[in-house]
């Protein structure tokens, strides 16, 4: 627990889970979910380092997984939309059906 | 810090273990009499009408959407807080910029009626007449 | 002082443990649910990294905000029929033999890399102050006023395009 290994590797479970979700659901909203669990390992990660290798007064981890939470409300908020509209013109948010822009 | 924290740590075991142990109980001393009334869900006494998996209007997602963006503000509100006294004019004037750039969002979407539940629907069918 | 280990290990295990659930689950709905428990338990593991204010972001943003997008999604993009999450076997197995190869990559790059951990860790009372004297003070500051020109930029482009649709919808 005050060790730097724990938090590395609960971050990369979470990645490859994230990783592992975004490559077989094929539901949009699942695979957000995926890149939910991949933002958060990351910023996990950059907390743990924020820890445990800058000195303690060094804080800027920190403040990059605030920024990193914020970007992903950000990018949260866009992708839903983009699948509420994808919704409408398909009717199905399967990334495999809506495929008309393939070459 | 550790002290504060075991504090939301012991209400939140509290919480869940409240919870469940009322579940478990009431699990233990109900009787299982099942009639067919007791299948429909609740509303008032009034027979329910269709189905309770709907598809929600996108006019929801508008406004939770405003919510996330605000919320995510106040993140930023709150260190300011801390700090103001001891930074004094310049963290006003920042967080000033940062609220006048928030607002420009806040004005667009009050200005485009997205605000308002009724009237949105008239302000676009007319706008769809203009063009 | 035993159970402070012990808090952090049951944690860790809700963290990861959720986190499988979301991703293995066959109900959306399920899963969203699945997922705050994994985001609740992140916030959880900030508390044990002394990152208080972190922590409490994590919940305000994530639990009270992305999450209820995210259900809002849900919502009024699946009825009944297709809650069910559907997989291919073919897909499953590429999917997982690429998954368990990054891992075991990552898994090795951890346990080699000599990591320049601190000889003394100290402990924070509390980091809202900090982090606000530096976001307002110091090099955060551009990117703190530069992240209200993507929130808004994100506000106006969500609402546009799903405002399309509320039009077309009357």
């Amino acid at each position: 627990m005050n060790d730097l290994t724990p938090y590395l590797v609960i971050s990369t479970t979470l990645f490859c889970l994230g990783i592992f979700a975004v490559l077989t659901r094929r539901n949009a909203i699942s695979i957000l979910m995926g890149i939910e669990l991949i933002l958060n390992a990351c910023n996990l990660n950059f907390a743990a380092f924020s820890r445990f290798v800058t000195p303690p007064d060094d804080i800027s981890g920190q403040i990059i997984s605030i920024f990193g939470i914020v970007l992903a409300a950000a990018e949260a908020a866009v992708f839903l939309a983009i699948i509420l509209a994808i919704y409408r013109e398909f009717s199905t948010i399967s990334p495999d059906e809506t495929d008309t822009l393939k070459g | 810090m550790d002290l504060d924290f075991a504090n939301v740590l012991i209400f939140l075991v509290v919480g869940c273990v409240f919870v469940l142990l009322n579940l478990t109980v009431s699990r233990l001393l109900q009787t299982r009499l099942f009639t067919e009334e007791k299948y429909i869900p609740y509303e008032c006494g009034e027979d329910p009408v269709g189905d309770t998996r709907i598809k929600f209007n996108a006019r929801f997602y508008i406004i939770a959407l405003i919510f996330l963006i605000f919320d995510v503000e106040i993140v930023f509100l709150f260190p300011w807080g801390v700090v103001f006294r001891e930074i004094g004019v310049l963290a006003f004037v920042e967080m000033v910029i940062f609220i006048a750039i928030l607002l420009v969002g806040l004005a667009y979407v009050w200005v485009k009626g997205d605000l308002e539940w009724i009237r949105s629907i008239q302000s676009g069918s007319k706008e769809s007449e203009v063009q | 002082m035993e159970l402070k280990p012990l808090v952090f290990y049951v944690f860790a295990l809700l963290t990861i443990g959720s986190a499988v659930i979301v991703v293995t689950v066959r109900n959306i709905v399920h899963a969203a649910f699945s997922l705050m428990v994994t985001l609740f338990s992140i916030a959880g593991l900030y508390v044990f990294l002394q990152a208080d204010f972190l922590a409490a972001t994590q919940v305000i943003v994530y639990v009270g905000g992305i999450l209820v997008l995210i259900l809002f999604g849900v919502m009024m993009t699946s009825g009944r029929l297709d809650m069910k999450l559907k997989m291919e076997r073919g897909q499953l197995f590429w999917g997982g033999l690429v998954t368990i190869l990054i891992f075991a990559l990552l898994l090795g790059v951890i346990r080699r890399t000599p990591w320049n951990v601190q000889e003394e860790l100290g402990t924070v009372e509390g980091t809202t102050a900090q982090i606000g004297k530096a976001i307002l003070q110091s090099e955060f500051l551009l990117p703190f006023e530069v992240a209200s020109v993507i929130l808004l930029i994100a506000l106006i482009g969500a609402v546009l395009i799903s405002r399309k649709e509320v039009r077309e919808d009357e």
